[in-house]
């Protein structure tokens, strides 16, 4: 159990490219489930293979706790790591994966043997201990990556997006599990992520990266709420938050407003922006309208019982704090 | 049309290459009279004295062992020596790994025949001239190219992250490389291995040059050819081509491709 301190760190994987991760600096603290959240290329792979020991900085230090392990390799920094491509040993069976660690640390059999049942039971491996790895399924792998890396009781557990190799529905039970998971281990995590979905739903703090850097840290529902400026507000929410012009709202710059903030009526409303039903994609739970207001489309939620069809006229209208201002130029939030 | 020509000159491509080794089977499981019997029978009699004749002349067991020794030496140092630079071409990204790529290549278009004289005259400096020892330097270094490539296939046939892995939890660099890559490499490597060992065993031209009186088997049986008997030659030629043979079937699948599609 230890906090992370991340500074000033820069890594360049090519003389005079642009750096992959530049100039940061970030505390993840003691117990914490950490996310870092950006589209592809954004270095945060970089960032969490750093804090591994796989990259070495250009610049820059990686404390975990009070060791600065900038220098030391991955063995001597007392983490473990659960990989995209799940990592396991193909020559080893699901018991000799999972004890890989602890048998390295040269610990007694019968702790080795304990250890693996443990962390086996806790991702419900238990009957596939003498499987080799080609006999499991994507899902099923998965699970012994991270029993591998649960088993070594490690200060930091990093995982480099542990769902994407998984489809849709494994995806959603495996996050599930994975949260629970992080409650009972009480071990700093940091979990690396293109999906906002799984960022918002796991992280305790979400960092959302792009261009190496960190545009913005905080809980899920600041990041949510209140986006540091247009990227995160577009980048995060499904779908992404509206941005419209802002004299539409009697303000100055872009108004970014999510689709559920929306509230649409079917009759004419003092102050409320007239627009068309474009297209209705029914969610299940919910409707997603497609409105034509002018120049500009505005994705809003509706209840399905909404009355609206396609080419229906609606009027929009949003609570004023709902509203979230960003500089035209700039794109920055105008308010904190 | 184009199927029938085209398994047509599959059938004569093979029976090319396969009848000629056919009728050395025939002879070699022969007895001797039958061997000289003109035209020979389709249909060894399957007996063991042409066999027997050859590996007990005079010269044969030593031969032999001597082209055994030598390849085992041949296909050890060129495992160790390939396994670095494989790995290297495998794994780093470094400046001028393509041009090294094919250098690497360009060794083999370098003639034996220009190498051959001033090594033996090398070898006769060091002492090793007419040993296993200077025969399997050559044989190294005349298979390392190709292994290099090989066992560069191989690694790169490794995922990377298991690796990696390996080092998250309590590898160094060699360590990784021993108990996560090795393991997983090792049925290629073993091809690669025993591919150094076929070329050496089969190899005859560096071997007659660099030896005297410790003949390996190809170079005793070339220089006998003319005088030996035809139970003799059949046998010999045999004793050459089996291991090539039974190589070729155990790794087929392994050898498609070597150097080729898994290596960028």
């Amino acid at each position: 159990m230890s906090d992370i301190r991340i500074s000033g760190l820069t890594k360049r994987y090519a003389r005079g490219a642009a750096p992959a991760v530049k100039d940061v600096s970030v505390t993840v603290e003691d117990g914490e489930f950490f996310v870092l959240l950006g589209p592809s290329g954004c270095g945060k792979t970089t960032l969490l293979r750093a804090i591994a020991g796989l990259e070495t900085p250009d610049t820059g230090t990686v404390h975990l706790g009070d060791r600065d392990v900038t220098a030391l390799p991955p063995r001597r920094r007392d983490l473990a790591m659960v990989f995209q491509g799940y990592a396991v040993f193909p020559h080893l069976t699901v018991a000799e994966n999972i004890g890989f660690g602890l048998r390295m640390r040269k610990e007694p059999r019968a702790d080795v043997d304990a250890a693996v049942r443990y962390a086996a039971g806790l991702v419900q491996l238990g009957d596939y201990l003498d499987r080799y790895p080609s006999a499991l399924s994507g899902g099923q792998r998965q699970r012994v990556a991270v029993a591998r890396a649960v088993a070594v009781r490690p200060s930091v557990l990093l995982m480099d997006e542990p769902l994407s190799n998984l489809d849709a529905l494994l995806r959603l039970s495996f996050r599930s599990e994975l949260k629970a998971l992080a409650k009972e281990l009480h071990t700093t995590i940091v979990y690396v992520t293109h999906d906002q979905v799984e960022a918002l739903s796991l992280g305790d703090r979400v960092a959302v990266m792009r261009a190496g850097e960190i545009v913005q840290c905080g809980t899920p529902m600041e990041v949510y709420d209140r986006p540091v400026d247009r990227f995160v507000g577009g980048f995060l929410g499904t779908p992404p938050m509206n941005m419209l012009p802002g004299e539409v709202f009697g303000g100055r710059g872009v108004a970014g407003i999510r689709a559920e903030n929306i509230e649409a009526s079917t009759t004419e409303r003092a102050g409320a922006l007239a627009g068309r039903v474009r297209l209705v994609e029914p969610l299940g739970s919910q409707l997603l309208v497609t409105v034509a207001a002018g120049e500009q489309d505005v994705k809003i939620l509706t209840p399905t019982d909404f009355p609206a069809g396609d080419g229906a006229d609606v009027w929009l209208s949003v609570a004023p704090e709902r509203i979230r201002w960003f500089d035209a130029d700039t794109e920055r939030a105008l308010a904190g | 049309m184009r199927r029938v020509l085209g398994y047509g000159g599959a059938a004569l491509l093979a029976g090319w290459i396969l009848v000629p080794i056919w009728f050395v089977v025939v002879g070699a499981f022969s007895t001797a009279d039958s061997v000289y019997t003109y035209p020979l029978a389709p249909w060894p009699d399957w007996s063991l004295e042409s066999m027997r004749f050859f590996v007990t002349s005079a010269g044969v067991p030593q031969a032999l062992l001597s082209s055994v020794v030598v390849a085992l030496i041949t296909g050890v140092l060129t495992l160790l020596l390939a396994a670095p630079a494989g790995y290297a071409l495998a794994r780093f990204v470094f400046p001028g790994a393509s041009a090294y790529r094919l250098t690497v290549l360009a060794t083999r278009a370098f003639p034996v025949v220009v190498l051959s004289i001033p090594l033996a005259v090398f070898f006769l400096q060091w002492g090793i001239y007419d040993s296993v020892w200077g025969v399997a330097f050559m044989h190294t270094a005349l298979a390392l190219p190709f292994v290099v490539l090989m066992v560069a296939g191989v690694f790169a046939g490794v995922p990377v992250d298991i690796e990696e892995a390996a080092q998250i939890f309590g590898c160094s660099r060699f360590g990784a490389f021993r108990r996560a890559v090795v393991p997983n490499a090792a049925p290629g490597l073993a091809a690669a291995g025993t591919f150094a060992v076929l070329l050496s065993y089969n190899e005859v031209f560096a071997a007659s040059i660099l030896t005297l009186q410790e003949p390996t088997l190809p170079v005793f049986v070339l220089t006998g050819l003319t005088q030996a008997p035809l139970p003799f030659r059949y046998a010999g030629a045999l004793f050459l081509l089996a291991p090539a043979f039974l190589f070729i079937l155990l790794i087929r699948r392994r050898l498609v491709g070597v150097g080729g599609p898994t290596l960028r």
